[in-house]
């Protein structure tokens, strides 16, 4: 019972982080003479107020709900992915090269090829800072900054270059465009709605991860590298190996997103210079969606439809009561901080626990190493 | 055209705003150091950078004084360092995790109060060059170094200043020890917090001070996330300059002296496309860190919340 109760008041955390970010957000409209409850009513309107903008939700969701089942495996294995930028982008660019080039196979087949290559382009962009940290100790929170910025600049080159839509390179204003997929290549929409097929195989996917995290020998060794490094090592196993693998999925999952997001929202790439041009920050939106649901793939679903709704609110809310969208970039700052920041407390009783344990059964359980004795508590 | 590159004037041009565009870089750096020594890493830089950038600029606009702008980037960096301090002292949080979350709040903040208080991209008068009497003169040298803004000579002083204060003070002595060992540095009656948190307000300053260099001394506007990922290369030059100052300066100078030649290359219309040449500073610095990360050891007790033991 009292185990039961400890893990409800785990799982209320991060919604009381949220209220708080609420509460300061609150806070900023009233310093900006709006008042809060309108600005609010019209962002839950604007995110849930008819089935369009449920459906519009759910389809800003489904990029934050990928990126975030990748940083879910990368954070569990202790490594810290903030390249989801740029490998959405690589892997956007990677599945809409696909499109544009085999125009003569069959819808469905384009399709598979180009969801699989966006994973495989995210693979690799992730995979470099994963060889990068496990082989040359370069951190890794560096270099998928810096592969952010050099994605950037290559999908800014491919798409003002060899990559332009045929009818812009013509034109004197060469909008950085590429083509449009042809009709048959779109990912089937679920409703009469914008709400595509990308969103049910984000939800897939994230029972997939669930899984693979936590039923397979190669999720339970990626989070036993992460929990503790050395008993990984002394246990056998290869550390390395596997911190190569944590990014390069997290790479994967990220690069899915980029190829679900043209393949199921834009149907073509283009650029504005910047990486949020494309997508929409969903690369660290994402972070702050998998952290919210506590890095576990089943909790980053209502997480990331949670912040699917900021989002698509706060363009009502700019419209209704004229605050900036901005705002919302702001309160998801805030809840991170408020979410890492309440650790603390779950730490506190957890070590508490462990403690009384330990008190008890101190005899039995002295050589294991901790990574399988924290595999036993799960 | 190719070979413009190599005259004088197009050389002088070259290193000249490389040494100018250095300047952001090192304040954000050198105050990065100072944490890192101590044992935080701040990923909040570009945050604060940008909140730091907009205040100099509004105040310095609706004030007409630069040296206000700056009071303020200052002070509004600071701010954003106590913050980070309570969050990563005495709440422990996971660090790297808090700073995109700071990060996030400075780039939304900034934005949010760009587009209700001034709505349009605005140019203020910026810090004016201050030519130092004799050396200012001297051919070629006195074009590259001494005839640049007060910022500009400000950031090169600090990094000799910060080396001096880390390694030959009481307190760099203080800070160097809370970062390799608290625990050590607690019994001889260290106070690990006080010291972590004189570093990330002074980190933050300094990052206050960077953003105020962007947007009243080098460029002399405001827009919308206009950092564009400088203050994460600087976290990346801590690195690169594997913790000492004057490590910092050489890696912020190759950086911004290759990026300065890219923007060469666009000038002259010499034909890469520039996309490619944007990349190159990018390019570079992996390159550099993965040849000489591996060689240095961080500050043992870095990204470690410190919880005496009981």
């Amino acid at each position: 019972m009292r185990s039961r109760l400890n893990s409800l008041f785990d799982a209320l955390l991060p919604v009381i982080a949220t209220l708080a970010a609420l509460a300061v957000g609150a806070v900023m409209l009233l310093l900006l003479k709006v008042n809060p409850i309108e600005a609010y009513a019209a962002l839950w309107d604007g995110a849930f107020g008819s089935s369009n903008a449920l459906a519009e939700t759910l389809v800003k969701a489904t990029p934050l709900l990928l990126v975030a089942l990748g940083i879910c495996i990368s954070f569990r294995g202790d490594v810290i992915n903030i390249g989801g930028e740029g490998q959405m982008i690589i892997g956007a660019v990677l599945a809409t090269w696909v499109g544009l080039t085999f125009v003569g196979l069959p819808g469905w087949l384009v399709i598979t090829l180009a969801l699989f290559s966006g994973f495989l382009g995210g693979a690799v962009w992730g995979g470099i800072p994963g060889i990068l940290k496990a082989y040359f100790n370069v951190n890794e929170i560096l270099s998928t900054v810096m592969m952010n910025a050099i994605a950037v600049q290559l999908m800014n080159f491919l798409l003002r270059g060899p990559m332009i839509d045929p009818s812009q390179a013509q034109l004197a204003s060469k909008i950085p465009q590429t083509a449009r997929l042809l009709d048959i290549f779109h990912l089937p929409r679920l409703a009469p709605t914008r709400l595509h097929l990308g969103a049910l195989i984000a939800v897939m996917l994230a029972i997939l991860v669930y899984i693979l995290l936590w039923r397979t020998v190669l999720g339970y060794r990626i989070r036993a590298v992460g929990q503790n490094p050395n008993a990984s090592r002394y246990a056998g196993i290869k550390v390395p190996r596997y911190v190569v693998l944590a990014l390069l999925l997290s790479g994967a999952f990220a690069g899915l997103a980029g190829a679900v997001q043209v393949y199921g929202v834009n149907y073509r790439m283009i650029t504005d210079g910047s990486a949020s041009g494309f997508t929409g920050s969903a690369g660290f939106n994402g972070i702050v969606a998998a952290l919210f649901g506590q890095l576990h793939p089943l909790w980053s679903i209502p997480a990331s439809i949670l912040f699917g709704a900021l989002l698509v609110g706060a363009n009502t809310m700019q419209r209704a009561v004229q605050v900036p969208s901005a705002l919302i970039t702001v309160l998801n700052g805030l809840v991170v901080v408020f979410v890492v920041s309440s650790e603390i407390w779950r730490r506190r009783r957890q070590h508490r626990r462990l403690a009384s344990a330990k008190e008890e059964e101190s005899s039995t359980k002295q050589d294991q190493p901790q990574a399988q004795t924290e595999e036993a508590k799960q | 055209m190719i070979t413009d590159l190599f005259s004088a004037t197009v050389l002088i041009g070259i290193l000249a705003s490389g040494i100018r565009l250095a300047t952001p870089y090192l304040y954000a750096a050198i105050g990065e150091t100072f944490g890192q020594k101590s044992g935080v890493l701040n990923l909040g830089v570009e945050g604060q950078m940008l909140l730091g950038c907009f205040a100099a600029f509004y105040v310095a606009l609706t004030t007409g004084n630069l040296w206000l702008g700056l009071l303020a980037a200052m002070v509004v960096g600071a701010l954003m360092g106590l913050a980070m301090a309570y969050v990563t002292v005495n709440l422990q949080a996971q660090q790297g995790i808090s700073g995109i979350g700071f990060y996030l709040f400075g780039l939304g903040m900034s934005e949010l109060l760009f587009q209700r208080l001034m709505g349009t991209v605005e140019t203020v008068k910026g810090f004016p060059k201050l030519s130092i009497p004799v050396l200012s003169g001297i051919p070629g040298v006195g074009e590259i170094f001494f005839n640049q803004n007060i910022l500009v000579y400000g950031a090169y002083l600090l990094v000799p200043l910060a080396w001096f204060v880390l390694n030959k003070t009481t307190l760099g002595l203080k800070i160097r020890s809370v970062g390799e060992n608290p625990d050590a540095a607690d019994s001889l009656g260290v106070s690990v917090a006080r010291v972590r948190y004189f570093t990330i307000i002074l980190g933050g300053t300094l990052s206050g001070i960077a953003g105020a260099s962007l947007s009243i001394a080098l460029l002399n506007v405001f827009q919308q996330n206009m950092t564009s990922g400088l203050g994460f290369i600087a976290v990346a030059l801590v690195y690169f300059g594997a913790w000492r100052p004057f490590g910092v300066l050489g890696g912020a100078l190759l950086f911004s002296m290759v990026n300065s030649l890219q923007l060469w290359i666009q000038v002259l219309g010499i034909p890469v496309p520039s996309d490619i040449a944007v990349m190159m500073p990018y390019v570079l610095t992996i390159l550099v860190l993965v040849a000489t990360v591996s060689r240095v050891r961080a500050p043992s007790a870095l990204t470690k919340p410190f919880e005496r033991e009981n």
